[in-house]
């Protein structure tokens, strides 16, 4: 009888506009103090530098390409719509998609088979060898799949000694093999936090009611796991559409993409303001993109 | 709340991604973003500078070396090791007493974005068109006569270049020729080497992914501007169009563009034919040969028939220097006669120090490749600025990448 009356009281109390109010102020300074320094952080480090990028778009350049902090102008924002910049955005986005659209495919029936696992001890196993690539450099394992697929590699032996393909260094699938290999633990990630976390009774229930395996797996994980997909794919698919050192690497840097693109403007054309811009387009794009996806699909999960 | 984790992941993720990313360009593009704050610090006091740098006295130091230096172009470390010289900055710091801090670039362009910037080099290598690109830019400091006697020693066709009249802001460093690189066989040299074996498609067709080009607007333009018999410092816009269209028409049967490892890339058999600069090939021969192997029997290098460019690199103050008179000391040291010698002993580049000629080995003084026949030095071209003009070249090469 005691427990119920303190119950309630703690609840008239909890009910009581003021203090509910005071103690709401309270946690949240509490809450300002814990992030303090994630803000400070935040500020220092990306919000300050997006802004200087943002300024320098509307700087102009010196005869001998040095930006110039006066003469504001839109002339680098105007450039964005030269054909050249519209060939690069679309190929850049076109390797951008199938390098997700891959990485799924490999990704998604891998983070399936390590999510049905029984054992929490497999997939703790399973997990880690996914994050094993990582321990060393990006830049060391890109000339790692060099040596690879040069003349005397082991990929380009198979391929001759199977009579399938011949050295793959330098050419398109090169590339992708680099990109999938460096981004597909982006995606195998939050697809397993996904697929690990649902209920898999839903999908018994659904086999009990007739479902046929497939129609199960459409109708009940897929729409489940979708965040998971979601995640992975901007996951991948934003730094694949930055990618500078794979296809520079493994391409032989014979087309020009976003990434090198921008890297040649703040390096050898010397060119800050026209570079600011292409980085900020590319960031408002992928912010709109971000945001647009949490307030649709990310609601409905 | 799951949303909520789900949307920190994504964020520690790209933050991850972004900074492996980073990582790997660390030599080029992350500096000059950190460095964009401590630009207006240094634009205001550069005559100080200049004066710090007229009263330095001679043989005097005002603190530690911070040398800004092409990749692997000074011996230092293990590559001193490797090819037997003396390490040229572990000998200045012993004999002067100072720290030198070396960091290393891999284009002009690079290197000038970096001072452009403000940052504090004492020392840097520009070569010539850079050195009157950074003169017009008020970005250099006039060496002081008094502290470099030894430019005495600087050969009569490097004493009064057209880049730098009387070498009064900049010391000649090493010079050299661009050319191709190639395995014997692959192409038909009987009677000189054309730039038809990388753009003439029937000539190169037989070599069809196996050709690298520089991945340079000025020398890889140029190198096209030569093979359409044009000066490769033109600055007609059709000129530089037929150039990129033909760049563009070679595309296809490259292996890749590249700057920083074409020389590998032709000792490793993933080329066969290279555009490149004559050091990097002599060395990376050099380097390959042993007592049983002699890479000279398999590869070549040659400066093309119908010319090509021949450059100058030069040591320099830049105005944001902090230590002038270490600089103009380090500078003096590096034109003595022995000096110069190591340096052509190990990096294969000609030295502009005609009294370092009598240190350096034999077989290079002789070597065609190293030191051009005179009938040679007159197809070659040196690079000049092109002012408002090289946006136009590096936006053609560019489009030519596609």
């Amino acid at each position: 009888m005691t427990t119920l009356k303190e119950r309630k009281g703690a609840q008239q109390e909890s009910s009581n506009p003021k203090l509910e109010r005071s103690a709401r102020r309270r946690e949240s300074w509490r809450g300002f103090f814990h992030a303090a320094p994630a803000y400070v952080y935040l500020t220092v480090f990306f919000t300050l530098p997006l802004l200087i990028v943002f300024v320098f778009s509307f700087a102009s350049r010196s005869r001998t390409g040095r930006p110039e902090l006066e003469g504001w102008n839109l002339d680098s924002w105007a450039r964005l719509g030269e054909p050249l910049v519209r060939t690069i955005v679309v190929r850049s986005f076109t390797m951008a998609i199938f390098n997700t659209l891959l990485c799924l495919l490999i990704a998604y029936p891998f983070a399936y088979w390590i999510a049905t696992r029984a054992r929490q001890s497999t997939r703790t196993l399973l997990l880690v060898a996914v994050l094993i690539p990582f321990w060393s450099n990006f830049l060391v394992r890109t000339y790692a799949w060099r040596m690879l697929l040069d003349s005397d590699g082991y990929i380009t032996q198979i391929g001759e000694f199977t009579g399938l393909w011949g050295r793959m260094l330098f050419t398109a699938p090169a590339v992708f093999i680099g990109l999938v290999y460096g981004y597909l633990p982006f995606m195998v990630l939050p697809l397993y936090a996904a697929l690990e976390r649902m209920d898999w009774s839903l999908v018994e229930a659904g086999r009990d009611l007739f479902a046929s395996g497939p129609k199960a797996f459409r109708k009940i994980t897929l729409p489940l796991s979708k965040p998971g997909i979601i995640a992975g794919s901007i996951l991948v698919f934003i730094p694949s559409l930055g990618a500078y050192v794979t296809p520079d690497i493994l391409g032989g840097a014979k087309t020009t993409l976003l990434g090198n693109y921008i890297v040649t403007q703040f390096g050898s054309a010397r060119n800050w303001p026209f570079g600011s811009a292409l980085s900020g387009a590319i960031l408002f794009v992928m912010l709109l993109a971000t945001v647009a996806y949490f307030r649709t699909g990310g609601r409905t999960v | 709340m799951r949303r909520i984790t789900i949307l920190l992941a994504v964020l520690a993720l790209v933050a991850a991604a972004c900074g492996g990313d980073s990582d790997d360009t660390t030599t080029t593009a992350a500096p000059g973003a950190t460095e964009t704050t401590a630009a207006p610090t240094t634009e205001a006091p550069a005559t100080g500078v200049q004066a710090d740098a007229d009263a330095c006295v001679f043989g005097e130091t005002d603190g530690e070396l911070f040398l800004y230096n092409w990749t692997g172009y000074i011996p230092t470390g293990s590559l001193a090791e490797e090819f037997e010289v003396r390490d040229l900055v572990v000998d200045f710091e012993e004999e002067f007493g100072v720290n030198v801090t070396l960091t290393e670039y891999d284009s002009n362009e690079v290197m000038l974005a970096q001072i452009d910037a403000g940052v504090g080099y004492d020392v840097v290598v520009p070569s010539d068109y850079m050195v009157s690109q950074m003169i017009d830019a008020d970005l250099l400091v006039k060496l002081n006569p008094a502290m470099v006697p030894n430019m005495a020693n600087i050969s009569d066709l490097f004493s009064n270049p057209p880049y730098d009249p009387g070498n009064q802001f900049s010391a000649p460093y090493q010079w050299g020729t661009t050319g191709i690189g190639y395995q014997y066989g692959s192409i038909d040299d009987e009677n000189g080497v054309s730039w038809a074996v990388i753009f003439d498609p029937d000539v190169s067709a037989a070599n069809t992914g196996f050709i690298s080009l520089l991945d340079d607007e000025r020398e890889t333009m140029g190198s096209a501007l030569k093979y359409l018999g044009y000066s490769l410092n033109t600055t007609s816009e059709a000129e530089v169009d037929e150039a990129a269209d033909l760049i563009k028409a070679t595309k296809d049967r490259l292996a890749a563009f590249n700057s920083s490892s074409y020389w590998t890339l032709l000792t490793t058999g993933e080329t066969v034919v290279a555009q490149g600069w004559n050091g990097d090939f002599l060395g990376e021969f050099d380097r390959i040969s042993t007592e049983e192997y002699d890479a000279y029997e398999e590869y070549g290098y040659a400066i093309p028939n119908e010319g090509s460019a021949a450059w100058v690199d030069t040591m320099a103050i830049p105005t944001s220097a902090e230590h002038p008179c270490t600089a103009q000391t380090f500078i003096n040291f590096m034109l003595g006669a022995e000096v110069g010698a190591e340096l052509t002993n190990y990096n294969y580049y000609a030295s502009p120090n005609k009294a370092a000629e009598e240190f350096i080995y034999p077989e290079i003084l002789e070597d065609p490749s190293i030191y051009p026949l005179p009938e040679t030095m007159e197809i070659l071209e040196f690079f000049e600025d092109l002012g408002d003009f090289n946006t136009y070249y590096a936006d053609a090469f560019s489009a030519a990448k596609g």
